[in-house]
């Protein structure tokens, strides 16, 4: 009974509860089924926050762990094992601290069966929040794959017009990488007898060549999941389709469970594989780069800039956790945060505008700052800290990454070639380049269209689900130590591993 | 003491009557009265062998019957009455919608 | 730095650094939350919320003050910890300020100039607002500056590469905002945000240079801090040779950025689209000189690099030269001053390029002060012009004067002319800037751009070459200017009408006029003095004092003279000839009588931006619309997702379906499915749906079982 209310425990299922509440509600309590999952995703915030307390930053392994036998039969060795350390904890907070503010964004975007959406909003967040703290595999492919449950019908059910479409292509193209990994899992756990991911780091001891296979089985799942160039096909019809508070979380959140279980299972579990395939990763990634900024300046839609941008932006934090070196990896998971506070954050923005406009076309808008000034105040800190505006959240990451893999690019480094940087650093200009197309197309201009003359600025609710956002931003950007501090241990030993295995690997 | 034999005829004959009770009847009610009467002949018989046996294991499933019978009822009762409002009727033998 | 050196009983200032940026950063954030209500309650709010920002401003002015008077008794300066940045692995930035005498010198300038420049724009800005309406835009205004202010004080006073880019992007942020403040205005109403989109990505483009040079200086160093990279030099350039050179072959990317040179300068010009307080604070005074700061602030890099060097030298004096050929053919007053700007950013560039780095911050210092002069002069005369416009147009009897059919353009020198007797103190104010830029003794510009050439003189015979031509066309098209704008005749009504502008406006002029007039005396070129090159070199031995070559400053005298003597005789002599002529045959500029096509070019910038346009720009926007529409579009998600795998997945199930899976096995789920259908035809009869028929089967069973067991 202890392990029920154990933090990890509560954080995880406590979404939970509050989605059986709201089962017991008739459809018309439409206000108090927003209010329960508003209430339960706060609570889980604050305990969320608990565990931060309770987090001892300077200990790099797992910590606060619940771990009870769950699955035994036979060889299957399978444990009900949660913890959180320097890796994943930043991504919790992450989860629950979107959470609550795409529920608030809801208030007044869905109407139509909001008790169903908000049992599946809250079930979604148990399954993102499992995944980030499961240190086991056969647990964590559980909730890998529950998240996807609740998401599809998001998309299916309150999407746009093609939803059907973009929800059953979602969960096909994740299936398809997710059996891959299945069964490099069950190889693992039968082979190696264990499915504790500590176990396997430090038993190792896989023959390099069948750690490749292990690798690309497990990269399977989670490229797609980032997306990494080039299988983002689907996340242009998911972000467009998926209604607001959806696409916040899955750009905020369920496109990091990719990169997060690159940085958890990839690099620890097959080192020698990493170092091996770094180039090739880290080249997927700055094609990723380039490519998705190329293809967002040409976007009309504004969600579909948005969504292309992500393609962009998650192959800076794929760039720097294949620069495999301690400013890379740092600078790879504070852009995950980043890129999950901005890019939600231009969802949002987006949603804002479509409740009012009902269009998403660029070209229907113009001279918006003049018509909604704190609309556009607020949009252009948040598109700056998108660009990589320096003193704000995005230029941090984006330096330490670049930083991280031009080390990286000295010869004998994992990379091995100055170019992965350099080419990255195009990024920058080409990031200007849409963000500032987007901005001067929405904002700047005169007020040519008639139905935008208007158009109500933001109310205090929408100002509140942004104002969380927005002092993260300037936080991160001007203070990112206690963010920094909260993984470099972790990742010190990450790159210990990392350099064991290149030690060993060398001729 | 009357010997073990009278409380096994007394028992017979009720439970025959409640089956006969069961059989014969058309209103779900006195059905139920019946399949109460069978259910307390079988608990006479248990009461009648535990007194004989001088042990308390008899005595203790007349409790379990009890309980079965009172949510039995309960049951029962709340679907007759469902039944009731929506056919306006309780007699069994029109309700044969079960027909296959 | 060095606290035990603190001991003695002078006065230093030196921990109250970190204000220079928060009193800006108070200022904004005071405007922004109350400006709102401020304006809205009553006539003064507009003086409130100004004042409100120049008092930031002049407050941080206070605090560079305070610093300079602290670096006479300290030379050494100190740097002032305020938090940690980024701390992981080597990587170790603070947010510190560095105070010495080179920062200090930028620190003052830019809060100076910015203090006169914000009261300045009081004035200015409550004009624009009573010409176009729209109140708010008052309050938005003065942010920015506050906010560009904040970000200039960054860029200056940082003691690392990393915290000086956080300016650097920052003051480009409000130059973003700035130029486009009229963000509905312009050819289209779009001209002006295109204009501030450009500004950005361009300097963007030399960021991206700035930011390369940090990968390399990080990897080769391990540190981006300026005390730790300037006394790594040596041994870096032994362990890598090569690194430096790239260091500062990249940084000078991003110094042509900001400091628009060639080939990124051709943001420059469009930014004139903003308010003129913005020019002048902004694109002539300080952002602009952003580059050469970085260059002599890396002076212990460059100094090692003596390839990169020449580059830079070499890179300034072209700019110089081109923009000057650009800036003789320009109609606009303020585009006049702007490729002004560019070439005079070239002769500072030049100066730091080949290692005359004093020369080149006393330039950059002169200049801020003449430049600005002039642009706020240029914008007093637009507004002289603008007042004169709105007289007419609503004045009755004068009405008819007014051309309806096209739009009046207050900015173009053709319409003005004859001002001098309309608008004195701007004419007298202007005329000193003018004759400081032209570089006449005793003017500022004189000896600062003297101090330049001599350098050059010896330093690097083509850069002196390039820059005394420069040095002649710069005279000349002040000349021209003078004579278009405030002699001769008007040339448009609203040039008759035109009105002096408040004091609020011209008290600032005067205070830039005499700063121009007399700033060039703080670093004379004898024995004796040097005063300004001493300072700064108090913070590295790289700024030394320039000597005084009579020769050179003989010769650019006389050049300047002749420049503005010939622009007399084109544009007094022989442009009231041309009156005579009838309107239609009549030319523009007399200058294009005499060049003929080339005047065209010139006109055009050398169709430079149609050149970018046509090489780079739209090949962009093809690549990424071909990357979009078609790859990423029709092929990979039509065509490989809908058709490949969706449309073939379909033809295979159906295959699966009709061939195999009907035909073979549903036709045996099939047999296996009717017979059993058949079966329970027969056994539904069995179910009667009567309840008492059930219970009697059941008892029938009960006692067949139990007859059983005890008969068995």
């Amino acid at each position: 009974m202890v392990y029920l209310l154990h933090p990890l425990t509560l954080v995880t299922f406590l979404p939970l509860l509050g989605a059986l509440v709201i089962l017991f509600l008739r459809a018309e309590q439409k206000n108090l089924a927003r209010w329960i999952a508003m209430l339960t995703s706060l609570i889980t915030f604050v305990i969320s926050i608990a565990i931060l307390v309770q987090f001892n930053p300077q200990n790099p392994g797992l910590q606060l762990a619940v771990n009870l036998p769950w699955i035994q039969v036979a060889e299957w060795n399978i444990h009900f094992h949660l913890a959180v350390d320097g890796l994943s904890i930043l991504l919790v907070l992450l989860t629950t601290f979107l959470t609550p503010i795409a529920i608030l964004s809801t208030w007044t975007a869905v109407e139509e069966r909001v008790k169903d959406f908000m049992v599946f909003f809250l079930l979604l967040e148990v399954g993102m929040t499992g995944v980030f703290l499961a240190q086991d595999l056969f647990l964590f492919y559980v909730f890998w794959e529950f998240t996807l449950v609740p998401m599809y019908f998001l998309i299916g059910i309150w999407g746009g017009p093609q939803r059907m479409y973009a929800a059953v292509k979602f969960f096909l193209y994740t299936m398809a990488g997710s059996i891959l990994m299945l069964l490099a899992i069950l190889w693992l756990g039968i082979q190696q007898q264990s499915f504790s991911v500590p176990e396997l780091i430090a038993k190792g001891g896989i023959p390099a060549d069948l750690q490749i296979w292990l690798f690309l089985a497990f990269a399977a799942a989670f490229a797609i999941k980032v997306p990494m160039w080039p299988l983002h096909s689907w996340l242009p019809d998911a972000h467009v389709e998926a209604p607001t508070a959806g696409s916040v979380i899955l750009a905020g959140v369920l496109l990091k469970m990719g990169t997060y279980g690159f940085l958890r299972f990839n690099l620890p579990l097959f080192p020698s594989a990493a170092l091996q395939l770094a180039p090739y990763m880290a080249g997927l990634a700055v094609v990723g780069i380039l490519y998705g900024a190329a293809v967002s300046y040409a976007q009309k839609d504004v969600k579909k800039l948005v969504a292309y941008s992500s393609v962009s932006h998650l192959g800076f934090v794929m760039l720097g956790l294949f620069a495999l070196n301690p400013l890379g990896i740092q600078g790879g998971i504070l852009q995950m945060v980043n890129h999950g506070l901005s890019t939600g954050a231009l969802f949002l923005l987006v949603g804002m505008i479509y409740e009012r406009r009902h269009t998403r076309d660029m070209n229907a808008f113009g001279g918006l700052w003049k018509v909604m000034p704190v609309y556009g105040a607020l949009t252009l800190i948040v598109a700056m800290s998108s660009m990589g505006l320096p003193g704000l959240n995005g230029f941090v990451g984006e330096f330490t990454i670049l930083l991280g893999a031009w080390g990286a690019g000295s010869t004998g480094g994992p990379l091995g070639s100055y170019w992965f940087a350099g080419l990255s650093a195009l990024g920058v200009i080409l990031a200007a380049v849409y963000i500032l197309f987007m901005f001067q197309k929405m904002f700047l201009g005169p007020v040519d269209k008639e139905e935008n003359r208007n158009l109500k600025d933001l109310n205090w609710r929408e100002i509140a689900t942004l104002l969380p956002i927005i002092v993260l931003i300037f936080w991160i950007g001007l203070y990112p130590k206690p963010f920094f501090n909260l993984m470099a241990p972790a990742v010190d030993q990450l790159v210990a591993i990392l350099q064991a295995a290149s030690v060993a690997g060398l001729p | 003491m009357l010997p073990i034999e009278a409380y096994l005829v007394l028992s017979a004959v009720l439970f025959t009557l409640g089956a006969l009770g069961v059989l014969v009847r058309q209103n779900p009610i006195i059905i139920f009265m019946s399949i109460e009467l069978m259910l307390n002949s079988a608990n006479l018989a248990f009461v009648a062998f535990a007194r004989l046996h001088g042990q308390i294991d008899g005595q203790i499933f007349v409790f379990f019957v009890m309980a079965v019978a009172a949510a039995e009822v309960a049951v029962g009762l709340a679907l007759i009455v469902t039944i009731f409002q929506a056919r306006h009727s309780i007699n069994l033998d029109r309700l044969n919608s079960l027909k296959g | 730095m060095l606290f035990e050196e603190i001991s003695s009983s002078a006065p230093q200032f030196f921990s109250l650094a970190p204000l220079i940026v928060f009193f800006p950063i108070i200022g904004l954030l005071i405007n922004t939350f109350f400006g709102g209500k401020i304006l809205q309650s009553g006539p003064a709010g507009e003086k409130i919320v100004g004042w409100i920002a120049s008092a930031a401003a002049g407050l941080a002015f206070v605090v560079s003050v305070l610093l300079a008077i602290s670096l006479i008794n300290y030379h050494d300066g100190m740097k002032v910890p305020l938090v940690e940045w980024i701390h992981i692995d080597a990587l170790k930035l603070n947010w510190a300020f560095q105070v010495d005498t080179l920062s200090v010198t930028m620190m003052l300038v830019v809060s100076g100039v910015g203090t006169l420049i914000h009261i300045y724009a009081i004035g200015y800005m409550h004009e624009d607002v009573r010409h176009h309406g729209d109140p708010s835009r008052f309050r938005r205004f003065f942010v920015f500056m506050n906010l560009f202010i904040a970000a200039m004080m960054i860029l200056v006073s940082s003691d690392n590469y990393l915290m000086l880019f956080v300016g650097w992007e920052g003051v480009g942020l409000c130059s973003f905002l700035l130029i486009g403040f009229w963000y509905d205005k312009g050819e289209g109403g779009i001209a002006n945000a295109m204009a501030a989109k450009k500004a950005f990505v361009t300097n963007r483009i030399g960021d991206f240079g700035f930011l390369l040079a940090a990968f390399i200086m990080f990897t080769s160093f391990r540190s981006l801090d300026f005390d730790i990279v300037f006394g790594r030099v040596v041994e870096v350039n032994a362990i890598y040779p090569g690194a430096i050179f790239a260091i500062t072959a990249f940084m000078l990317l991003g110094v042509a950025g900001k400091s628009a040179q060639i080939p990124l300068y051709v943001w420059l010009p469009d930014a004139m689209a903003g308010p003129t307080p913005v020019s002048a604070l902004i694109h002539a005074a300080t952002m602009v000189t952003a580059g050469v700061y970085l260059v002599a602030r890396s002076s212990a890099l460059y100094v090692a690099a003596p390839e990169a060097q020449a580059l830079v030298a070499l890179t300034g004096a072209a700019t110089a030269l081109f923009a000057a050929t650009i800036a003789i053919a320009q109609f606009d007053i303020k585009k006049v001053l702007a490729y002004s700007t560019i070439s005079q950013l070239g002769f500072m560039v030049a100066a730091v390029g080949m290692g005359a780095f004093a020369a080149g911050i006393f330039h950059l210092v002169t200049h801020a002060f003449f430049k600005a002069l002039l642009f706020l002069s240029a914008g007093s005369v637009i507004q002289g012009l603008e007042r004169g416009h709105h007289h007419l147009e609503h004045d009755p009897k004068l009405k008819k004067l007014v051309k309806q059919e096209h739009h009046f353009d207050p900015q173009d020198m053709r319409n003005m002319g004859g001002l001098r007797t309309k608008m004195k103190t701007t004419y007298i104010v202007y005329m000193v800037g003018t004759l400081a830029l032209a570089g006449l003794f005793p003017f500022a510009g004189f000896w600062s751009k003297d101090e330049i050439l001599a350098e050059a003189a010896h330093l690097n015979p083509t850069a002196y070459g390039l820059l005394t031509a420069a040095a002649f066309m710069t005279a000349f098209y002040m000349g021209r200017q003078i004579w278009m704008v405030f002699f001769g005749k008007p040339r448009s009504p609203a040039a008759e009408h035109a009105q002096e502008s408040p004091p609020v406006m011209t008290i600032p002029l005067i205070i830039l006029a005499i700063l121009s007039a007399l700033g060039g005396f703080m670093n004379l070129p004898f024995k004796g003095f040097h005063q300004f090159s001493h300072w700064l070199e108090q913070t590295s031995e790289n700024f030394h004092a320039g000597e005084f070559v009579l020769s050179v400053a003989l010769l650019s005298t006389a050049l300047a003279l002749l420049a503005i003597a010939v622009s007399w005789w084109l544009y007094m002599r022989r442009a009231a000839k041309l009156e005579a002529l009838p309107a239609a045959k009549r030319p523009d500029d007399p200058l294009r009588q005499i060049l003929g096509p080339l005047f065209t070019w010139m006109n055009n910038k050398w169709y430079i931006d149609e050149l970018y346009w046509a090489a780079i720009l739209n090949r962009y926007v093809d690549l990424a619309r071909f990357l979009a529409d078609y790859v990423d579009w029709r092929f990979w998600h039509d065509w490989v997702h809908d058709r490949l795998l969706v449309k073939g997945y379909n033809l295979l199930s159906r295959l699966l379906s009709v061939h195999i899976d009907l035909g073979g096995i549903d036709a045996f789920a099939n047999g296996l499915a009717s017979t059993t259908q058949r079966l329970a035809a027969s056994l539904r009869r069995l179910q009667t749906g009567f309840v008492r028929n059930y219970a009697l089967s059941i008892f029938l069973g009960v006692v067949i079982i139990i007859g059983y067991l005890v008969l068995r």
